[in-house]
């Protein structure tokens, strides 16, 4: 058991591949099937030309406020591929990458960034939560999706996405204290990115790892490189082993970091120095993943160039759809409130389009 | 005297009291280092330190919680929740604790605290960044809810509030933090809570807004004056406990009563306001006492959003639509 070996109160961490690409000890590598690999890492390399283009759209100001992923690749692909079809995603709002793995469509994710619900709409056997944005709220609705499949005896887990500022949150603790008294399949990532905006992981909790904050629960706790895409995914196939054993949840500090700014709003060169960024850059997630996979025979420089050219291309012709989409009609932004519109609000949308006819609209 | 936005006249009266109060603190996430994601408390820690300018966990119950437990040993909590969306975690202890503390101790405590939040649409903002939710404050017994909408009102405002003796939930409309700049006094002075102001004075019909609303009534108020119909225009600065003679005295004169604002309509500011006026100027009424006011629909995401915003256009059109009742 991986999670026994790698105890964060004995400051023990995951990782198979170094940052440098090298694999660190040969009896963790995951026997991953090449086809599963090259998914992998070109959906890593996909998030992070449509992170990369996301910015710039908003720069040019096409794109509303968007919160990066840059960095954060790994974290959330290794994740996502070491769960089945049937099993559930619950996202924060920084997982771009790994919705994008799990099968939800650019155009969506981007949707929601330009300003359009549509983005929250995930075809229901995609099995993802919409984003939520009231910081850790989203892991009570894992448990309770883990409670469900728990007690109707499905097999599948719940992933849960929190950062390193939501596990201050009561909510957190709330969620994976009621995940772990019912022993409920439930698997709490923390994508510890070092900041919640301006704010150090190191005024979050003075506690030496997230991961050990499990040990109150009464659940196992893993302190994972979060960059390293190879270590995620075996931590959580275990986790994933126990949750369906009815062992019940299990929390996956990832150690990664936030390579661009907290939203588009943000400017972090107020609060953290450029030695930091460029010990992290360094640690880049796709580097090490794109050396493993040259290293296998998956993966070349050419392959690199045309992936990213294709990349770009399908990037550009995404949003040129979502920029088509334009703004939401009248009606669109009522329908949804509730199954059967009151009177009251109908006459309030008459009132309305009264007032936009006299104007002549 | 200094130009100042909204911003600035929230951190210059956050400085002010905090040099001429130590019991004085303030505290949110990134409220201490970075000075807020608004830069509202900017350049605090830098001035008085990390005991009285700081950083939270993110955990807006502890926010609010701490303030309480502050405010009872001798403190006086300025609290910043970020954005008004994100201050239901600490719901239960504003309703449970900050509203009730002086009634459940017979008066032995008393909380001095403010809870400042920007909030109010119009910034094409993201999810829950957008809600005007002043009635489910004002709503609650012992709490009181500030709103002003120029720089002049946000200091005097704001320093009554900082010295207030009780609770006050203090709402910044965030669309016009940076809007407009006004001459406002550097030194100390107060804007007493409850007592709103008429902005315009004016003989066909009273309209009472307040926060971002109160300018796009102004423009409004432009477009009518060439269709010869006079508006007085009340700004209601503070949402509870109201002034009710200023608007009372308004509509016996004006005859005629008009509310707008952003926040959603049902069980709203305006349901209140127009019992008030009912109750007080029946006799007086020459038109239904009226709302303009936010759609009973989940405020949409910004390609949405323009469906929501209250234009000058549409408080013309309904202004005119009470005149010519
Ligand atoms: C309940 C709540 N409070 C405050 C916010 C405003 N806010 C948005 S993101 C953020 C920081 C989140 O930090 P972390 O959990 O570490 O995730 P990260 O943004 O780094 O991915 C804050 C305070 C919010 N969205 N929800």
């Amino acid at each position: 058991m991986l999670i026994k070996k790698f105890d964060p109160l004995k400051k023990k961490i995951l990782e198979v591949l170094d940052y440098k690409g090298n694999i660190v000890d040969e009896k963790l590598e995951p026997k991953i099937n090449d086809e599963t690999l090259i998914k992998m890492y070109k959906t890593m390399l996909l998030g992070r030309v449509a992170d990369t283009k996301a910015l710039q759209y908003q720069r040019q100001g096409r794109m509303l406020t968007y919160a990066p992923i840059k960095g954060q690749e790994a974290a959330q692909v290794g994740v996502i591929a070491a769960l089945e079809k049937d099993d559930w995603m619950v996202p924060a709002f920084r997982e771009m990458a790994g919705m994008l793995y799990k099968g939800a469509d650019l155009k969506q994710l981007f949707l929601y960034w330009y300003g359009n619900e549509e983005g929250n709409k995930f075809s229901k056997d995609l099995k993802i939560l919409p984003i939520s944005v009231p910081i850790a709220s989203q892991i009570n609705h894992a448990a309770g999706v883990a409670y469900a499949s728990k007690l109707q005896e499905l097999n599948e887990v719940t992933v849960a996405y929190v950062g390193d500022g939501g596990t201050s949150h009561g909510e957190f603790h709330e969620g994976v204290n009621f995940a772990a008294t019912n022993a409920l399949p439930l698997i709490v990532i923390i994508q510890n990115n070092q900041w919640a905006i301006s704010t150090p992981r190191s005024v979050q909790t003075i506690a030496e790892t997230l991961a050990q904050k499990a040990v109150a629960y009464g659940i196992p706790g893993i302190q994972v490189d979060g960059n390293d895409p190879l270590a995620m995914y075996i931590a959580t196939k275990e986790a994933k082993e126990r949750a369906l054993k009815g062992d019940g949840p299990t929390i996956i500090e990832a150690l990664t970091y936030r390579l661009g700014p907290h939203t588009t709003s943000d400017d972090p060169t107020i609060y953290r120095s450029d030695e930091e960024l460029k010990y992290w850059e360094e640690r880049d997630p796709l580097i090490r993943f794109k050396k493993y996979m040259i290293d296998k025979g998956l993966w070349s420089e050419e392959l690199e160039e045309k992936q990213i050219e294709e990349n770009n291309n399908y990037v550009n012709k995404t949003f040129k759809e979502v920029e088509g989409t334009g703004l939401i009609d009248l009606d669109e932004v009522f329908k949804y409130n509730y199954e059967i519109m009151h009177k009251d609000l109908e006459d309030q949308i008459n009132d309305y389009k009264e007032f936009l006819e006299s104007e002549g609209k | 005297m200094a130009l100042m936005t909204i911003l600035d006249a929230v951190n210059k009266t956050l400085d002010e009291q905090m040099s001429l109060d130590e019991k004085v603190v303030s505290f949110g996430e990134d409220a201490g280092f970075e000075g807020g994601v608004f830069r509202a408390t900017k350049g605090l820690q830098q001035k008085y330190g990390k005991g009285r300018s700081f950083d939270t966990p993110l955990a807006e119950s502890a926010i609010i919680g701490g303030a309480v437990g502050m405010a009872v040993n001798g403190l006086k909590p300025v609290a910043e929740i970020q954005f008004s969306g994100f201050v239901f975690p600490a719901f239960n202890q504003i309703v449970t604790h900050v509203a009730r503390y002086r009634n459940r101790t017979k008066g032995t405590y008393n909380l001095p605290m403010v809870i400042r939040m920007p909030y109010g649409g119009g910034i094409r903002a993201l999810e829950h960044h957008s809600e005007s939710i002043e009635s489910l404050f004002a709503h609650i017994p012992g709490l009181k809810v500030v709103i002003p909408s120029t720089p002049y009102d946000t200091k005097g405002l704001l320093t009554a509030a900082i010295k207030d003796p009780d609770p006050v939930i203090f709402f910044e409309p965030k669309r016009i933090y940076r809007a407009f700049k006004q001459e406002v006094p550097e030194t100390e002075y107060q804007v007493p809570i409850g007592k709103a102001k008429v902005v315009k004075e004016g003989k066909d019909i009273t309209v009472v807004a307040w926060g971002a609303l109160v300018r796009e009534t102004e423009k409004a108020i432009k477009l009518l004056e060439k269709e010869n119909i006079s508006v007085e225009l009340i700004d209601l600065r503070t949402i509870q406990p109201y002034d009710k003679e200023t608007i009372t005295e308004s509509v016996k004169k004006t005859g005629r009563f008009l509310v707008v604002h952003e926040a959603y309509k049902s069980y709203g500011p305006g349901a209140e306001l127009i019992s008030m006026v009912n109750e007080k100027a029946f006799l007086h009424l020459e038109a239904p006492p009226t709302r303009l006011t936010g759609f009973d629909a989940t405020i949409p995401l910004p390609k949405g959003e323009h469906h929501f915003i209250i234009s000058p256009n549409r408080i013309a059109s309904e202004i005119k639509k009470v005149v010519n009742f």
